[in-house]
């Protein structure tokens, strides 16, 4: 095995060695080469790629496993020319079927017992064989091995239909008094015919089927092929598999970014819209993050490389996506039982077929025989049966990418389609999780910035989340914060301390009347603000009331109408948070969630969800994935919300990239219309197989003397996967009703 | 007497399918540590038994020729693994089951089919 690693950490030329003799040192490595200018190091040996990263780690240096470009342009070339193939088989098939076909039916060719008519089917019957080999021997190979590996399949099925034609059609041309003069009528075009509409139903099948993987192709798209690196101060561009962690980039106006990093030069706008669905650009700057794949603005910068190769975010997504495309829900699993019982099973149906009309069947028995049976064994098609779940799941799960939901299986998909109550954690999830300063109330004399100083002065030293709030509103406004001694938390009240020789208090109202000052005069604001889940900051300066500060966690601006949405999509929503009840209440009013369930403690999320599962109802819960591990675990469907690129992707069942709640109803949209359209594919699959198969063996014949045209029989079982096929690329058109 | 002949010899391809397809299996290849090599073509894979001792571990080395689309994945249901074989490559797929039983492993559509037998 070769490895190619990226090697960070390598100040000098003397590193090299290091890295080497490390490398080295691992048990099966046979060759270790490092290249200092690409920071790259080739492996050669039996190892794990895991083994050689520690090694280079324990040595004081840090790698990732370099992988080549993906293959996805090779794998098109080669379903083309077999595409290509398919056709050109169709074609040569149908060359010969159809002249076979109109030369039969007119009269065109003499019948077998008229003068000439043995030769010219004898010369037919060697036409025909060969067709069979080219065009449809790769059928009569792939019969004759899985039978000897006690398997059948649709190749088992289309040989012997086809073959049983032939041979019984040249066992009569050859010694026609075998049968009586009405049945001496042969089935070459027949078997050719079926032959070339198969081949062409393939051929179209595979055109539709590529069309179901477009999502994952888009998203390989995304990754740019070259990056422009820093190097000793001049740019130059390389191949994006040689660019290594730690390297400083250069990203131009209106190009895409190469790697993951973060900028540490310059500013822009960045289009993540491909990664997260969220439409508009991102404004970024120095220390911010950017991910592989996403647009630049107009803006240039450098930025560093923290994420490389499969680490990137873009990689991370092409994998899940690619992961959950193959995977297959519970109502796919039944399915499978079936197929893996099918083909032999109308193997028997085709025996059965053959006795009632070889005992019962009017005369010429023969044809009537040869006719069902081969008409049965060409209906029948497993195919579109096999194929119903898989190729739903395919377009339903890249679908979703493409609104920024990343669905990690079908158990998931299945399971959110099938929700009836959603939890929604409140911070975070249906407020935007970063409190922010809402309003300024000063008294008796002090102005709205000295307030505000004198409030961050303090706060610059707690680790409150509401600190920092009031802390950015003062860099905001560009205020010079007052130094502040003798700071002091106070657990559960606000922070103390002292400016220019005042003893100063921030904190609620509970602290000042710990301290005896009255808050009177603005508890009406106070409460007001508190019906808009707004928090009151009370400020006093020796010992006399300044003002309030309120603080608020706002509210994202579209959590109202998804929630909408939501119930529109028949779900109980309930918001589960760890705020007081007041707070709590005045967030569900402003979203209008039906139940709140407040003052819960993390620990408890979990228990709050197997409690609502325990009244029957089916639980997704929606929270950031880090702290609300166990309840999303817990529920039957997790998801977790990001902000842009920045989300732990394998922490649940359902990751939304972007960090807005529309996501949710958009996952369990697209769940839904995803396992209708499974449900039509079997239903379809299911209701052709379980009439095809009857009409083939002749029951209508009976009643109004239909019996089926084995060349229909061919067509319409090309058809039935093309139609699933089909009918799954139409969940591709699919729209959420975001504007509802 | 004919009509005889051919009935008798139609009940006995009854149950001539349902020995060979369901209860007579496939030739095993029996694995001692290692690696298996599979080769996928023409509608099956070959070997298509493979047995292992339980708690060993094994490499089971899948190579494509079938350009048929049908052969594009290889999976194993029991294991939650769906590998993508591309054309004329060699994927390897390492497994350790820890638990003896019967582990069939298939394509999407289930008409390649396989069983890794664990005892």
């Amino acid at each position: 095995m070769q490895y190619r690693l990226s090697i960070s950490g390598m100040s000098c030329a003397g590193c090299v060695g290091a890295v080497e003799t490390a490398l080295q040192s691992v048990p099966g490595v046979t060759s270790a080469s490092v290249n200092f200018a690409e920071h790259t190091a080739g492996v050669e040996g039996n190892v794990s790629v895991t083994a050689l990263i520690n090694a280079v780690s324990q040595a004081g240096y840090a790698a990732a496993e370099l992988k080549g470009e993906e293959s996805e342009a090779e794998k098109e070339a080669v379903e083309l020319a077999y595409y290509r193939a398919l056709l050109h088989k169709t074609v040569v098939a149908a060359v010969v079927g159809v002249p076979l076909f109109i030369g039969g039916m007119s009269g065109l060719f003499p019948a077998l017992d008229q003068p000439w008519g043995q030769l010219v089917w004898l010369i037919a019957s060697v036409a025909t064989v060969g067709v069979l080999g080219y065009s449809g021997g790769h059928f009569f190979t792939g019969a004759w091995k899985s039978f000897r590996n006690h398997n059948a399949n649709m190749d088992t099925l289309i040989a012997l239909g086809t073959g049983t034609a032939w041979l019984f059609s040249t066992v009569i041309t050859i010694y026609p008094a075998l049968v009586p003069p009405s049945a001496r009528h042969v089935y070459f075009e027949a078997a050719v015919i079926i032959i070339a509409l198969i081949n062409f139903g393939s051929a179209l099948e595979m055109r539709a089927r590529g069309k179901t993987s477009e999502a994952i192709k888009r998203l390989i798209g995304l990754q740019p092929r070259t990056a422009r690196v820093v190097r000793n101060g001049v740019e130059l561009d390389i191949p994006i598999g040689d660019v290594g962690l730690a390297e400083t980039l250069r990203v131009r106006p209106g190009e895409r970014i190469p790697v993951d990093g973060v900028i540490i030069d310059g500013h822009s706008n960045i289009d993540e819209s491909m990664l997260t669905g969220e439409p508009v650009p991102v404004g970024k700057k120095t220390g911010d993050q950017v991910s592989a794949g996403t647009i630049n603005g107009t803006g240039s910068f450098l930025f560093q490389s923290k994420r490389i190769g499969k680490d990137t975010v873009l990689a991370q997504i092409i994998e899940m996506v690619r992961q959950a495309q193959s995977s297959k829900p519970a109502i796919g699993r039944i399915v499978d039982k079936v197929a893996a019982v099918f083909v032999p099973s109308v193997l028997i149906v085709v025996v059965i077929t053959f006795m009632v009309w070889f005992n019962f069947g009017p005369e010429p028995k023969i044809s009537f025989t040869l006719v069902t049976t081969m008409t049965v064994l060409i209906i029948a098609c497993p195919c579109a049966l096999g194929l119903a779940t898989p190729i739903s799941i395919m377009v339903g799960v890249g679908k979703a990418a493409e609104f920024g939901v990343l669905i990690r299986n079908g158990d998931a998909l299945q399971q959110a389609g099938r929700l009836t109550a959603i939890v929604l954690d409140k911070t975070g999830t249906i407020t935007q999780g970063k409190p922010a300063v809402t309003g300024i109330y000063p008294v008796n004399g002090i102005t709205k910035d000295e307030l505000l100083a004198c409030a961050a002065g303090l706060e610059t030293s707690s680790e409150h989340p509401l600190a920092a709030a009031i802390v950015s509103a003062a860099q905001v406004k560009g205020l010079t914060l007052p130094a502040v001694t003798g700071f002091q938390a106070v657990a559960g009240h606000g922070v103390q301390g002292t400016i220019n020789g005042q003893p100063v208090l921030l904190g609620n109202a509970r602290l000042l009347t710990k301290y005896r000052i009255a808050v009177g005069s603005l508890q009406d604001q106070a409460r007001q603000l508190a019906t808009r889940a707004e928090t009151a900051m009370y400020l006093a300066i020796g010992g006399k009331l300044q003002g309030i500060i309120a603080v608020a966690d706002p509210v994202k601006p579209d959590s109202k109408a998804a929630i909408a949405r939501l119930h529109k999509l028949g779900l109980k929503v309930i918001m589960l948070t760890g705020d007081n009840i007041s707070t709590a209440k005045a967030v569900a009013h402003q979203v209008g969630v039906d139940v709140v369930l407040a003052e819960v403690l993390p620990q408890e999320k979990h228990q709050k969800v197997t409690e609502l599962q325990e009244a029957k109802e089916i639980v997704g819960m929606v929270g950031d994935g880090i702290n609300d591990a166990p309840a999303l675990a817990r529920a039957d469907v997790g998801f977790a919300i990001g902000s842009g690129t920045d989300v732990a992707i394998e922490s649940a069942d359902i990751t939304l990239m972007r960090g807005s709640l529309h996501g949710v109803a958009d996952a369990i949209a697209v769940s839904r219309a995803t396992v209708r359209n499974i449900k039509q594919n079997l239903f379809g699959a299911f209701i052709y197989n379980s009439l095809g198969i009857p009409v083939a063996a002749g029951v209508l014949y009976p009643f109004i003397g239909i019996l089926l045209n084995p060349m229909i029989a061919g067509a319409a079982m090309a058809m039935s996967s093309v139609t699933v096929v089909s009918n799954a690329n139409r969940l591709r058109l699919f729209k959420t009703r975001r504007d509802a | 007497m004919t009509a005889t002949l051919v009935n008798i010899i139609s009940v006995l391809l009854i149950g001539l399918i349902i020995y060979w397809f369901w209860i007579a299996k496939p030739a095993t290849r029996h694995s001692v540590g290692g690696s298996v090599d599979i080769l996928v073509d023409n509608g099956v894979y070959e070997p298509a038994r493979i047995e292992v001792n339980v708690g060993q571990p094994i490499t089971l080395r899948f190579t494509r020729k079938d350009h048929s689309p049908c052969a594009e994945k290889v999976v194993f249901a029991d294991f939650g693994l769906t590998i993508d074989l591309p054309v004329d490559q060699t994927i390897d797929i390492k497994l350790q089951p820890e638990n003896a039983g019967e582990y069939p492993f298939t394509c999407q559509m289930q008409m390649y089919r396989g069983m890794l037998v664990v005892k």
